[in-house]
């Protein structure tokens, strides 16, 4: 029992599964699971016992138990004591000012990573103001490889997502001239299919390895459909750079994905087994998102937060390329408008940071949520702050084939102008050999050179 | 003079609706994409959020010789309707009880309950909702399958019309709803066929047509595709995942399972 008195009032909350509901900032999706604080008091003071909890406390009472879940498991026997030790003894509260604090170094919080559990910086998340999240998250550099470098401190990197409602070549092609031309595209190349068949699959993986060797392009590619598809892709010979699969925090969720822990392993092993990474062998990419699991009966009672940031512990085993939240796709039943997408967005790129991974965000909304894109530039300037490893880069921010919105290829020359934000060094060096930029970075003029330019007149033609 | 950069690769655009080859201004997009997008935008957000007025859709199903029913969620507003699409998917009491009345004055139950939802769209409703009945319409005279009064639903989600069809006793329910909007299709309308309505039953279990609208899939082709799933649920008596739908072989002319079966 976890007991506060605040503002005359005592609080008592069972058990610290309810505590972390309780103490979560608003959001739509708590109150639909019924888990949220029922008063604005009530959250403060949910907050407040939370601060003195002993971060220890977290591995001795779990909030789905050990036995009904492959994740709570994973993340138990997977726990680093050594690395936990130097904040072992501190609270929750004592946690937040330690991390905000000069002692606590990017190299420090880096090394705590194995130490910390999804349910220790969720708790932390949830005493924390946005900026403190930025700023917290700014010290936890991730850097990961596979044909460039991603996650270098003052840089940022974007998919280019050139999607198409038919799968349509040519206009999956006139999409990727267009983001490359923007100086899009080092994160990856990445499709949402329409498709899920492994002929359609195999040919867009063709078509953009083709790209990618013809051009030089220091960057990786990959079609977004499920593990097993992706596995028998590689069986039968197409050239996969990337494996990717929508994970959540609970066996339950994974499960409503058709995805387990061993799905994964097989899936990391087989990328890894045709060896075409050319600096690093990061080759896995994770989609995740807040709600996933209440949307799938699947939360046990937990708030949609503390769930996602279980899904990084499940991330975090497999060494991903890339792990992108989708933060305001999910809709508006989890996250009404762009306070909480914004809110939710900080969250969960922190709280992977801090657990060693290499956050991105698709910053989005869906048209029947309270947002727009003018709540999109205020999330991709705080991430861009506190140093996103990556975003989307979508044609006029206009998806066409998930009917959503998200960040434009000319959003990305935005936090890059307005924060001097670089590219992936390999994938910025290539920009200015083609002549897309300049030496400092920016879009050059359109010069007749151009090899993009000349195959996007042979498209055309 | 404009100090906008054009794309040279506008061109490209025919192949795609994607919202390429936009030139910008510095970082920024020019000036006329920005607005375009703030229209969409706003066409997307009014469909979603403006009440459906249902008076011309009552008059015109009535011209088809149809009578309809106005039922009601338990959703108490739109803003409620948003946060809580459990509410969606149920009846509001006062139509619950309506419904009963209803199905207590017919003497034979219906073979079909259609239940019109204003969704996340009531745009794509009001677009699309008489021509595809009028292309309906011939199907159901054709085959002979009896019809409940139309139902015309405020605030609902597609698993309204399991409440409904389960209290009417129909044996199969079609829900016609207005879509999620996306930015360049603020207007369209899905069909949901359930078979043996019933509360609780999974979203596995139902047949989706989507994307009707003027510039999607056809009222034509739409209504095909009903009646087509419609007669082999009545048939096989099931509708979900177990039954793909194959009426492709139909249009292609290569015989489809029901002229084999």
């Amino acid at each position: 029992m976890y007991r506060v008195h605040a503002g005359g009032t005592t609080y008592a909350f069972s058990s610290l599964k309810e505590l972390l509901a309780k103490a979560t900032p608003h959001r739509s999706g708590d109150v639909l699971a019924g888990v949220a604080a029922t008063s604005a008091a009530e959250n403060v003071a949910a907050k407040m016992a939370l601060a003195d909890v002993p971060l220890k406390q977290f591995l001795n009472e779990a909030i789905i138990p050990y036995e009904d879940d492959d994740v709570t498991r994973l993340i138990i026997d997977t726990h680093d004591a050594v690395a936990f030790a130097p904040v072992a003894h501190m609270t929750v509260g004592e946690f937040r000012d330690w991390l905000l604090s000069e002692s606590a170094t990017p190299q420090k919080v880096s090394a705590l990573s194995p130490g910390l559990t999804p349910e220790m910086v969720a708790a932390v998340s949830k005493i924390m103001r946005n900026q403190d999240l930025v700023l917290g998250a700014k010290k936890a550099h991730v850097i990961t490889k596979f044909r460039n470098t991603i996650g270098l401190p003052g840089h940022m990197a974007v998919r280019l997502q050139p999607n198409h409602p038919t799968d349509d070549k040519k206009g999956i092609a006139a999409s990727i001239v267009d983001g490359l031309m923007y100086g899009c595209g080092d994160a990856v190349i990445g499709i949402n299919p329409a498709s899920d068949n492994l002929t359609a699959i195999t040919d867009l993986l063709l078509m953009m390895d083709d790209i990618i060797r013809r051009f030089e392009i220091p960057t990786q590619s990959c079609v977004l459909t499920h593990v097993t598809t992706t596995i028998d892709a590689i069986a039968k010979g197409a050239p996969v750079d990337l494996v990717f699969q929508s994970i959540g925090g609970t066996e339950g969720v994974n499960s409503s994905f058709g995805v387990t822990l061993a799905h994964l392993k097989e899936g990391r092993e087989a990328a890894l087994s045709i060896k075409r990474g050319t600096v690093g062998d990061n080759c896995m990419y994770f989609e995740t998102g807040q709600g996933s699991a209440l949307s799938a009966d699947a939360h046990h009672g937990c708030d949609q937060q503390t769930i996602e940031a279980r899904a990084y512990a499940v991330a975090r085993q497999f060494k991903p390329l890339l792990v992108n939240t989708v933060v305001g796709f999910i809709g508006p039943e989890y996250l009404y408008n762009g306070k909480e997408i914004i809110r939710a967005g900080l969250e969960d790129h922190f709280c992977g940071k801090l657990l060693g991974l290499p956050m991105g965000c698709d910053i989005c909304y869906t048209n029947h949520a309270e947002a727009d894109q003018d709540d999109m530039d205020i999330l991709l300037m705080m991430l861009g702050a506190a140093g996103v490893n990556f975003i989307m880069g979508i044609p006029g921010a206009d998806d066409i084939m998930l009917n959503y919105q998200s960040t434009s290829f000319h959003d990305a020359l935005y936090v890059r102008e307005a924060l001097g934000l670089k590219r992936a060094p390999e994938f910025e060096a290539w920009l200015a050999r083609i002549g897309v930029t300049d030496t400092t970075g920016h879009l050059a003029p359109h010069a007749s050179g151009n090899p993009l330019l000349t195959h996007a007149q042979a498209l055309a033609a | 003079m404009t100090t906008m950069t054009e794309d040279p690769w506008a061109n490209l655009k025919r192949f795609t609706d994607a919202r390429i080859g936009l030139g910008r201004s510095g970082a920024a997009m020019p000036t006329r994409e920005v607005l375009n997008f703030a229209l969409s935008h706003a066409m997307a957000r009014d469909a979603v959020t403006t009440p459906i007025d249902w008076t011309p859709i009552e008059k015109g199903l009535s011209a088809l010789g149809l009578s309809t029913l106005r039922i009601a969620s338990a959703a108490g507003d739109r803003s409620e309707y948003l946060r809580r699409p459990d509410l969606g998917r149920r009846l509001s009491d006062a139509s619950r009880e309506a419904l009963v009345r209803a199905s207590e004055i017919e003497a034979a139950k219906p073979d079909l309950v259609i239940l019109v939802g204003d969704g996340l769209s009531s745009l794509g409703v009001a677009a699309n909702t008489l021509a595809y009945m009028s292309a309906f319409m011939p199907y159901v005279v054709k085959a002979g399958w009896k019809l409940s009064p139309v139902l015309l639903a405020d605030d609902s989600r597609v698993a309204l019309g399991d409440e409904a069809g389960e209290i009417l006793g129909g044996k199969a329910v079609l829900v016609l709803i207005g879509e999620r909007p996306g930015l360049s299709s603020p207007d369209s309308l899905g069909v949901y066929l359930t078979f043996s309505p019933r509360v609780g039953i999974k979203d596995a279990d139902r047949n989706c047509i989507s994307n009707i609208r003027q510039r999607g899939l056809s009222y034509d082709e739409g209504t095909f595709k009903t009646a087509w799933l419609l007669r082999e649920a009545f048939r096989r008596g099931l509708t979900g995942v177990n039954l793909k739908d194959e009426s492709q072989f139909l249009i292609e002319g290569e015989p489809g399972p029901e002229l084999i079966g």
